[in-house]
């Protein structure tokens, strides 16, 4: 327990160690651990950072999609309101159509009728003529009258 | 044990002093270097103590600067994230103690805490197991193991922290400031008027009180660190007493032991931290103005 030599001993190897650690012991511990907390920092700042955008991202696509949705349905509106347009347009002009072809036809038909009244007309005085001529032909036999009279009648 | 060994100590008291005898080497009178002659002789050295003081320091430094030479920023191995979970440990402490800035300050305390924690720590093997093995195979009689129970060593590191506190104090407050902190503190002479008398003798007693405070601090520090591990020492050595004592007396040593190791894990950590804390406390009061 005296007080001798070893103290001496003993402080000039606590001044070895503690120059060697100095020297090359704490600077590439400090370093590697403080590169490895910059980096640690780092990532998470990074992962924050995605975090956000990712929300921000989400927040765009619901309103990108909402507008979507806006727009398909005015689209739709507006389809179906056209279609109603272009079936009313379409009853309308049928109508009309139908008006049309219904005159023409009708119009048609009375020519064809007056036409036919026409010939017909002409047909009867030709055959009141014709039926004339055999009268006048046998007018001695009157039995022959009688029966050309029967055949005009029959004719008519 | 202390009934074995043949020209070993016979009774409690020797082994006791056995186990308590440094291994020494001196210069005796007649100029011939003798062994285990030295009691009183201030040029001896404790042999043992400074061997294992070295040799856990070798161990220390080599084993951090394995793990310096291939840190790695991404894959970090168990034993780089042990001495970084140390370093850090320490980095810490001295971050929130001392707020200078100095190149030596952190290492210093990661050496005091790892070297000292080291010395320390041989404090947990059995208190017969070396010193058995250095007498039967290598014929060394005396072998004390752990270091910080020899106050020498303990002494010896306080003594460098004292001069790293006055470098430090001169470095940043001048020799003036030295001189200053001595005698104008806690008192302060009076500097005009009737009290101009009275200013010497105030001046004399502040140095005596600062005196004494400033050579506290490294007796303090050493003397805390070697009266723990010292008593813890002659505990283990006297529970080891009881080994010889019969089935009883062992297993009851043997439960003691065991309670008094794991009470003593505690106590070698602390220690080593207090040293270091200590150390960094006084000489960020050295190189702070208040």
């Amino acid at each position: 327990m005296d007080i001798n030599l070893t103290l001496i001993g003993q402080t000039i190897a606590m001044i070895v160690f503690v120059w060697f650690c100095m020297k090359f012991i704490w600077p590439p511990i400090l370093t590697a651990i403080e590169e490895r907390q910059k980096q640690i920092e780092d990532g998470l700042a990074a992962a924050d950072r995605g975090e956000e955008k990712l929300v921000k991202a989400q927040a765009e696509a619901a309103e990108i999609i909402e507008e979507a949705r806006r727009q398909a349905t005015t689209i739709l509106n507006q389809a179906n309101s056209r279609a109603n347009e272009i079936v009313a347009e379409g009853k309308a002009s049928g109508a009309k159509e139908r008006e049309r072809q219904l005159a023409a036809a009708s119009a048609e038909i009375e020519q064809e009728a007056n036409r036919a009244r026409e010939e017909l007309r002409g047909q009867v005085s030709a055959v009141a003529l014709a039926g004339a001529e055999k009268i006048l032909n046998r007018e001695i036999d009157a039995k022959a009258h009688q029966d050309i009279l029967g055949k005009l009648a029959q004719e008519l | 044990m202390a009934s074995e060994g043949g020209h070993g100590p016979q009774t409690s008291s020797d082994y006791i002093s056995h186990h308590l005898q440094n291994l020494q080497v001196c210069k005796a009178d007649s100029g011939e270097w003798v062994w285990n002659q030295c009691a009183g002789n201030p040029m001896a050295i404790n042999v043992d103590s400074m061997f294992w003081s070295v040799i856990l320091g070798v161990f220390f430094v080599v084993l951090f600067r394995l793990v310096a030479n291939k840190t790695s920023k991404d894959k970090p191995g168990k034993w780089q994230a042990f001495v970084e979970i140390v370093v850090e440990f320490v980095n810490n402490s001295v971050k929130d103690t001392f707020h200078g800035k100095s190149r030596l300050i952190a290492p210093l305390g990661l050496t005091i805490f790892v070297w000292v924690f080291l010395m320390n720590l041989m404090d947990l093997v059995p208190v017969d197991w070396i010193p058995e093995f250095a007498k039967r195979v290598l014929g060394i009689e005396y072998m004390k193991v752990v270091p910080s129970t020899d106050v020498n060593i303990t002494f010896g590191m306080s003594i460098a922290v004292f001069v790293l506190i006055l470098f430090y104090t001169i470095k940043n407050k001048g020799v003036t400031g030295l001189i200053g902190e001595l005698t104008l503190h806690p008192i302060a002479p009076p500097t005009k008027g009737l009290g101009l008398i009275a200013a010497p003798v105030i001046i004399a007693f502040n140095f005596i009180l600062e005196s004494v405070a400033l050579l506290a601090k490294p007796v303090s520090l050493s003397l805390r660190l070697f009266g723990n591990m010292f008593a813890g020492e002659l505990i283990f050595i006297l529970i080891a007493i009881m080994f010889s004592g019969g089935l009883l007396m062992g297993t009851g040593a043997g439960i003691l032991h065991l309670g008094w190791a794991i009470f003593h894990v505690l106590i070698i950590t602390l220690q080593a931290f207090i040293f270091m804390m200590l150390t960094i406390v006084y000489l960020s009061l050295a190189s702070e103005s208040h």
